[in-house]
């Protein structure tokens, strides 16, 4: 069973008006268990729409989606997946911890537990002592860590990304990445991760796919292998090899590697 | 140092300004039902501080009272408007016109409503002059919800009172004490006035119709700044209130 599993979906906005926008046609899409993969595209691509798709944040004009087997309401009532955005969109009124308890006070969780399981996700993201702080005494990339410890809270089998890093410094955002990618492997979780950076989706993704604007649309799906995850990674020719394979699928050009 | 700096200023300011006053008033023979010196205004105020805590305490009963009440009032009305947006279009014009009232005013037609030796009156003014800033600004924080808290909500699956207690009113809450900050000095305003207007004689603004009519001046003036204080102290309060019900703001100033 795959994780995520879209098929024929197609998303028209404001249909039947004369401002009718056809942002995704036609798309299918498979992520495997465990598997990362990237959605990269120009802006207006569809993109984030589809992400929103698989969050059942909204719904589809046609064709089904489904997460880990069910539909995708019924994965978002059972918190099947966690998802986090370009802006961390932490509460502010709530601490560290209280942030990242809130998807387990929603679950019914008891206090004390989800104290001790908030607290391991805050370690795992290296904020255990700012547990007590309020969102607004962090800097950015570490609210947007606090934002992916929330996502990982309930320990859901996938994850949605979209632009998490887009706001923050490239420093920063290289840190996180590999953080991103600990995490993931320890939790053995799925991710499907939104970005515009094809290094960040190079480096990142077991498969990048790759979209078009106007209709939105797959136009590529790249598999990615690189020997190691780490800062050697980033200089490897296989590194090199896929950005430009994904350069080109961006721009239209005929693939060199097949895909 | 920093705390040095920030009282210091004022402090000097008002000094040099009451010296002043005291010069102008004492060196230019001003009569005092013009003017009185700063000194004369004291010594009554000592003279009369049981009076001036009693009438205090009164005034002050009565702002509370509109104040809390136009305050539930308001915070109510607001959460009922956020929920339902037709109401909301409805009552907005509606608190519009009511604010564009000089409610005060009213003061006496509602005096002529109840008895003569009546509160009720007094407190209504100041109900109904707090209600506006607090409706409206609670009403604007309400609606005011992140998108992204918005869609978070939804991915955890929360109902509707789950996001309206823990996202929509604790976020709010910031417009809530704007709202409130503007109410409390209104309130004192509002119930020290409404006594210019008859009715029973026990508050502030009472002593200070009274006195002038008497041409006790430095005595109405003594009064006066009693008005000032209670004032004062309504608006530090709530600016405490503020800082205790948001903890997260202050830790940021600390």
């Amino acid at each position: 069973m795959s994780a995520v599993e879209v098929s024929g979906v197609t998303k028209v906005f404001n249909q039947g008006r004369t401002d009718e926008v056809v942002a995704l046609s036609d798309v299918d899409l498979s992520v495997g268990q465990g598997e990362f993969v990237s959605l990269i595209g120009p802006s207006g691509c569809g993109k984030s729409t589809l992400l929103r798709l698989i969050a059942d944040l909204i719904a589809p004009s046609t064709g089904t989606v489904t997460v880990a087997g069910k539909t995708a309401g019924a994965a978002r009532k059972e918190q099947a997946y966690g998802i986090a955005f370009q802006q961390a969109g932490l509460f502010e009124w709530r601490t560290v911890l209280k942030n990242v308890e809130l998807p387990l006070e929603l679950r019914g969780m008891s206090r004390a537990e989800r104290k001790d399981k908030a607290s391991e996700m805050l370690a795992l993201v290296g904020l255990e002592e700012f547990a007590g702080h309020y969102p607004a005494q962090l800097s950015g990339g570490m609210q947007q860590r606090v934002a992916i410890a929330r996502a990982l809270a309930v320990q859901p089998p996938l994850l949605l990304m979209d632009e998490p890093f887009g706001a923050l410094d490239e420093m920063t955002r290289e840190r996180l990445q590999s953080e991103l990618l600990a995490i993931c492997a320890t939790t053995g979780t799925s991710t499907v991760f939104v970005t515009h950076s094809i290094s960040e989706a190079v480096f990142l993704s077991n498969r990048v796919v790759v979209m078009s604007a106007r209709p939105g649309r797959i136009t590529a799906s790249i598999p990615i292998s690189l020997e190691s995850r780490d800062e050697a990674a980033r200089q490897s020719p296989a590194y090199f090899e896929s950005v430009t394979s994904v350069r080109q699928a961006l721009r239209g050009a005929p693939l060199k590697s097949a895909s | 140092m920093k705390w040095m700096k920030a009282v210091l200023p004022p402090v000097v300011f008002g000094v040099v300004a009451i010296a002043l006053w005291e010069l102008i008033v004492t060196a230019g023979r001003i009569a005092p039902f013009i003017l009185p010196a700063p000194s004369a205004i004291w010594e009554q105020f000592l003279e009369q501080r049981q009076n001036i805590w009693e009438a205090a305490l009164a005034s002050g009963a009565n702002a509370l009272i509109g104040l809390v009440g136009g305050t539930v009032v308001g915070v109510l009305a607001a959460m009922v408007s956020s929920r339902f947006r037709p109401l909301a279009d409805v009552s907005i014009p509606f608190a519009a016109v009511l604010n564009a009232l000089p409610i005060i005013a009213l003061a006496p037609i509602l005096n002529n409503m109840f008895e003569s030796t009546s509160s009720i009156p007094r407190r209504l003014v100041a109900g109904i002059i707090v209600f506006f800033p607090v409706f409206i600004n609670t009403l604007r924080g309400l609606r005011e919800v992140d998108p992204i808290h918005q869609e978070l909500m939804h991915t955890y699956a929360a109902s509707g009172w789950t996001f309206a207690v823990k996202v929509r009113l604790p976020g709010s809450l910031p417009h809530v004490f704007t709202g409130l900050r503007q109410a409390s000095s209104l309130a004192v305003i509002a119930a020290v006035v409404a006594e210019y207007f008859g009715g029973l004689q026990n508050g502030l603004g009472s002593r200070i119709t009274s006195a002038a009519a008497f041409t006790a001046y430095p005595r109405a003036w003594a009064f006066v700044v009693g008005a000032c204080l209670l004032g004062l102290v309504f608006y530090l309060t709530t600016l405490l209130l503020e800082r205790l019900a948001m903890p997260w703001r202050t830790r940021l100033i600390a």
